[in-house]
């Protein structure tokens, strides 16, 4: 059986993820994979290589999938993120949501994606040409009302 | 009292490990194992307003009093996605 949520170092495989949503009354299912790119702020973008405190990743997961819950009852999601070295292309995050209409579903990967990016301790290190680089995004606050906000509204819009 | 230490990325590379043991006295509170690890680390010090921390891998908060044995991490802003 495939976990809902998972960190893991191998692959990410968007079609499994799906497998392991519950279907039944679904009407719609999106799925969003995140891809390491080539280029980001102007720089030429070797490869990626991310690491987490995995325990406490998982749970910010698992947060993810309960206020996602609260707001779209009938959403179901899935997500995993993949840690450690990847090359240009390859996914480093894949979101399933599965839900009766489309609306939902694709509002609550979104929303699932924004807040990844706002409270999950995960560090993407890049490498790019001519150096390396710790990037650094947001402050990890679950509590933070306003952040759960901003998700919220880019979601919903 | 023993506390664990857990450090990630830019902290990481700063202190040079991702994991310290330190003594603290009772009733310490996070914030404080933070400025004590300043004082040992000075680099640490612009992190002072951008960090948030973990105690035994859940989200908490500076002013949370820590325990013997407590695994105490502080978190760079994050970049997953």
């Amino acid at each position: 059986m495939i976990a809902l949520t998972a960190i893991t170092a191998e692959p990410l495989d968007a079609a499994a993820l799906v497998r392991a949503l519950d279907i039944t009354g679904i009407g719609a299912l999106t799925t969003f994979v995140g891809l390491v790119r080539d280029h980001n702020l102007g720089r030429r973008v070797m490869r990626l290589e991310y690491e987490a405190y995995e325990p406490l990743a998982l749970r910010g997961l698992e947060l993810i999938v309960q206020e996602a819950a609260e707001q779209w009852p009938d959403v179901r999601l899935a997500i995993h993120h993949r840690i450690g070295r990847m090359g240009i292309g390859e996914a480093s995050v894949a979101i399933a949501a599965a839900s009766p209409h489309r609306a939902d579903a694709f509002a609550a990967s979104r929303y699932a994606i924004e807040r990844i990016k706002q409270i999950v301790p995960i560090w993407k290190h890049e490498y790019f040409e001519g150096g390396d680089v710790w990037i650094e995004g947001a402050t990890a606050d679950p509590d933070n009302v306003e952040a759960r906000e901003k998700a919220m509204k880019i979601a919903c819009t | 009292m023993h506390v664990t230490i857990r450090l990630f990325a830019r902290l990481r590379d700063i202190t040079g490990s991702g994991e310290l043991t330190r003594e603290a006295p009772g009733g310490a509170t996070v914030g404080a194992v933070w400025s004590s690890l300043v004082a040992e680390y000075p680099e640490l010090s612009p992190y002072e307003k951008s960090i948030s921390c973990a105690v035994n891998a859940d989200y908490s908060r500076f002013s949370a009093t820590v325990a013997d044995g407590d695994e105490i991490a502080f978190l760079p802003p994050v970049s997953g996605g």
